[in-house]
């Protein structure tokens, strides 16, 4: 029997909805789907690592590094962010209720075998390079995800 | 009907319930028999739908108190 396929593109770079692309991905692998995610523009930055990497940039790209959030840990809420408060708010009720926080999804997809996909056209665009990305990705085009696409019947764009 | 895997997965939010009952599921043999325990209130149709798409087959489904026990027989 062919495995079903999914796939996620997650273009946004919110908490929010990183989260809800992370559960839905790990409900799909434990229905033992091949899972894609592909991350492109803002939703790159849910894949940053934490710490400053040292990289050869441009003065805009170096701008763009120092503005955008690194990593999961980071990101900013869709709605009610109120200056960080939000999402401080957020990991606090997360907790309360026995769910996932983002780095726990992340570790927890990359255990059951979700492919990540990074965009490089948008990592060139943001001026992101390979080493500030967490390890274990894959780096590929729009006609790689869209072979991933055309034969999964789940297709989120988040 | 003899048990051969417990899984206990009460106080757990989706989507774990799911997630460690397919890891339990993984590892064993067809035929076998898994109870799975949890307190997500989706966890009913959660797994009907999981258990419906997958080899695997329902066996039974009882809710006490808000805990679930499913059992579910290895396809």
């Amino acid at each position: 029997m062919e495995r079903e396929k999914s796939t996620i593109v997650l273009f946004s770079g919110d908490l929010d909805k990183a989260i809800a692309a992370f559960i839905i991905a790990n409900g799909a692998a434990a229905y033992d789907h091949d899972v894609t995610i592909f991350f492109t523009f803002w939703g790159l930055n849910t894949m940053r690592k934490e710490e400053v990497v040292k990289t050869n940039k441009g003065m805009l790209e170096k701008m763009f590094g120092w503005m955008m959030p690194r990593g999961a840990n980071k990101l900013g809420l869709s709605n009610m962010n109120m200056l960080g408060m939000g999402p401080k708010m957020i990991k606090h009720v997360l907790k309360k209720h026995n769910a996932l926080t983002l780095p726990q999804l992340i570790e927890l997809a990359q255990e059951q075998g979700v492919k990540l996909v990074a965009c490089t056209m948008t990592m060139d665009l943001l001026g992101l390079q390979q080493e500030e990305l967490i390890d274990g990705m894959e780096y590929a085009g729009v006609a790689a995800y869209l072979g991933d696409a055309t034969n999964a019947k789940v297709n989120l764009f988040i | 009907m003899k048990i051969d895997v417990q899984v206990d997965a009460k106080g757990l939010a989706c989507p774990m319930p799911i997630v460690r009952g397919k890891k339990a599921l993984d590892a064993m043999q067809s035929g076998q028999f898994m109870e799975l325990f949890a307190t997500d209130k989706g966890a009913l149709n959660d797994f009907q739908a999981w258990v419906k798409s997958s080899k695997n087959e329902w066996v039974s489904h009882e809710e006490k108190d808000g805990v679930h026990r499913f059992v579910i027989k290895k396809g």
